[in-house]
């Protein structure tokens, strides 16, 4: 789960970690009143959005005045913010962050992770800060350096290590030590799974001070995390992943045209990955996972058939945990409210594999079966395509009478 | 001959009286695993399917010379149920429970580091040697004692694999599923070794995801160590970056995990890649002639 910069920001002050002055506002008046208490005669104002590359996006903006805080607060609340990270949707700005504006002498980058390959926390520094630091990992190697942390704590040593790559001289050595200290204690006990200060900042007066801050929350440890949960910002989400997580369906949207329902992770991805090899797009990855009810599987299916970029549906389940009858009740319960407006191709074996297909034979629904998961692939892509391929004839024919009618 | 497991070994269930435990331990039972009871505190004493119960993994050892156990408690309670089965001295451990957070699986795997055992999991399908013995929640009838071993992070895909296997008449030595987590026990060249070493294991069918860089430690393991044929799929090529594909480890992030690059190493290492998920059994099929 992800949080705002500003939340993320209090977080990082909770835990001693110095972060600039600034105020939350949801509106130009509060982003006025903001910048005016804050005093001074230089501001930032920063769009929160769930996403990277705001900077360039438009999305922070230096203001001298008030003025110009509060036409910069009304261009950019209400507006679509497109960065490398929103995709081309881009995400609405409904908040902005305005801080105090500082004197920067170098900015650096300082990322805590969970490193799979050495199963441990490490951070990742780079003097090149401000960056995109995958770009940075690309085109300049050797200025990113990756540190284990061996024991429950940053050692001095491991500090010092990181600060010899970011060129901080030995009068900031303690302060930096005390940074790092702070971030991984923060790391550990809020259950980050990422925590990224990109820039973090030198001062002309040397002070470092986080001056972006991202956090990712790790989703398995929601439970034991409720102050963190409560941040949770839905208006950042994909409306149909979040009704979706509410049934236990895990649901992630994609731009294609053939709606997936699988059972697991892998299986579904394996079932996007034919398609596109069949020469069909995926509309989205549904994986139903193990312990799913005949609730749960007609919310998936009313998901899939509301979503007007889908043409046709490939159901393919491999049941071990979970039962094909669930699932055809499940597409009985659904066209109760949602009519199969879309070609459904099912594969479905397993347990209960006859009961399940029974289940939709006897109601009279007109659904393709497919014997294999190959099979399945290629009727639905056939499908998707003889869909899209009759939308285009009905607008020439829509087109062809509105052009006799002109003549 | 099999690897890690066969009709002998002694196994326990934690979480055996809970409903994912009732219902496995069931399936485990009549597939002929020698099945010698389970674990749920508070409960010692009781009987359970016809096994005793017990309150700790170490009366279970002491008792029933337990030496396998299978984890269903849980997310909250599963980190250290995996700890008190390696310090009752458990030998294989697989934990099925998803959803453990993943600095605890760091913890984990630091207490464990140098103990005795092998830990599968978590988040995983479990293991099984199929007409011996099976650990975990796969659908028994799907396999075939057969040549050959199975490795995956994967579940239902590795049913497909599975099935695939059997419809060829190829079966499968040992199947083990190393489970969707980031932070994880056994992984592929643990199993890669066990597979090299088993006279009856013949070829490999190794079925990875996106996310992390196991994939590619294994390529270069096979490139220098592994002599028998194998094939691979990696699934989520088409995902997009940076979106956690349902398991937690299913992550492209960073620019680096993707199925592009793993295909490549693998390939580059000599390794049958099968872009098609549901060529596998073929594919192998025509590998061994």
């Amino acid at each position: 789960m992800n949080i705002h910069e500003y939340q993320a920001k209090a977080l990082l002050a909770e835990f001693s970690v110095p972060v600039p002055k600034g105020i939350v506002a949801m509106s130009v008046a509060e982003a006025v009143a903001a910048a005016t208490s804050l005093a001074g005669d230089i501001w930032v104002v920063k769009a929160q959005i769930h996403a990277g590359g705001r900077g360039k996006a438009g999305g922070v903006r230096v203001c001298r005045s008030l003025q110009e805080v509060e036409s910069v607060a009304d261009a950019l609340l209400g507006s679509i913010l497109v960065t490398k990270q929103t995709g081309e949707a881009g995400k609405q700005v409904n908040r902005l962050y305005v801080e105090e504006g500082l004197d920067i002498d170098r900015e650096f980058y300082l990322s805590l992770l969970v490193d799979r390959e050495t199963e441990s926390i490490a951070f990742v520094v780079s003097p090149a800060g401000g960056m995109d630091i995958e770009q940075v990992a690309a085109d300049t190697p050797d200025q990113i350096m990756t540190v284990k942390i061996a024991g429950d704590a940053v050692s001095v040593t491991e500090s010092g290590r990181m600060a010899a790559k970011l060129g901080l001289g030995s009068d900031q050595l303690e302060a930096f030590h005390t940074l790092t200290s702070n971030v991984h204690r923060m790391f550990r006990q809020t259950d980050a799974a990422m925590l990224e200060l990109n820039p973090l900042l030198l001062t002309q007066s040397g002070q470092l001070i986080a001056l972006d801050a991202k956090f990712v929350l790790d989703d398995n440890a929601l439970y034991r995390q409720p102050a963190i949960a409560e941040l949770r910002d839905l208006d950042e989400e994909d409306p149909r992943e979040t009704e979706a997580s509410r049934f236990g369906l895990n649901y992630i949207a994609l731009d294609g045209h053939i709606g997936c329902m699988v059972n697991g992770a892998g299986l579904a991805m394996a079932s996007m990955d034919i398609i596109q090899l069949k020469g069909g797009k995926p509309a989205n990855f549904l994986d139903v996972g193990g312990g799913v009810t005949v609730d749960a599987v007609c919310e998936a299916f009313k998901l899939l058939f509301s979503d007007e970029h889908v043409k046709a549906v490939l159901v393919n389940i491999f049941g071990g945990i979970v039962r094909c009858d669930i699932i055809a009740n499940g597409l009985l319960e659904a066209i109760k409210t949602h009519p199969m407006r879309v070609p459904v191709v099912m594969r479905l074996v397993g347990t209960n594999e006859k009961e399940g297909r029974a289940i939709v034979k006897d109601a009279g629904l007109d659904v393709r079966w497919a014997e294999d998961l190959d099979q399945a692939a290629e009727f639905a892509v056939a499908a998707a395509q003889w869909e899209q391929a009759s939308l285009s004839r009905c607008a020439v024919d829509q087109s062809d009478q509105t052009g006799r009618g002109l003549t | 001959m099999s690897v890690l497991l066969d009709r002998h070994t002694r196994v326990i269930c934690q979480g055996f009286t809970g409903k994912q435990g009732s219902f496995h331990s069931e399936q485990m039972i009549a597939y002929g695993t020698s099945f010698v009871g389970g674990v749920t505190p508070g409960k010692g004493g009781q009987r359970h399917l016809e096994r005793p119960v017990f309150d700790s993994v170490a009366d279970a050892v002491e008792q029933e010379g337990a030496e396998a156990t299978v984890i269903f408690v849980p997310p909250r309670f599963a980190a250290d149920a995996i700890v008190e089965a390696a310090n009752a001295g458990i030998k294989l451990i697989c934990c099925i429970t998803e959803g453990i957070p993943v600095q605890d699986m760091l913890r984990v795997k630091q207490q464990i580091a140098n103990m005795d055992c092998t830990l599968i999991g978590p988040n995983c399908p479990g293991i099984i040697t199929p007409g011996e013995a099976k650990i975990g929640i796969m659908p028994g009838h799907i396999h075939l004692p057969g040549r050959i071993g199975v490795i995956s992070r994967s579940g239902t895909l590795t049913y497909e694999a599975v099935a695939q296997l059997t419809s060829t008449g190829l079966g499968q030595s040992t199947c083990i599923g190393m489970g969707g987590d980031p932070i994880h026990g056994m992984d592929f060249i643990d199993a890669l070794k066990l597979f090299e070493a088993d006279d009856q294991t013949e070829g490999v069918v190794m079925i990875g995801e996106i996310g992390g860089s196991d994939e590619e430690h294994a390529a270069a393991y096979i490139r220098d160590h592994f002599s028998k044929p194998v094939v691979a799929f990696i699934a989520g090529a088409t995902a997009p970056k940076g979106k956690r594909m349902g398991h937690a480890g299913a992550i492209i992030s960073g620019g680096k995990g993707t199925a592009e690059a793993k295909f490549t190493a693998l390939e580059t290492a000599g390794v049958a890649i099968e872009h098609n998920p549901t060529l596998l059994g073929k594919r192998m099929l025509a590998l061994l002639g």
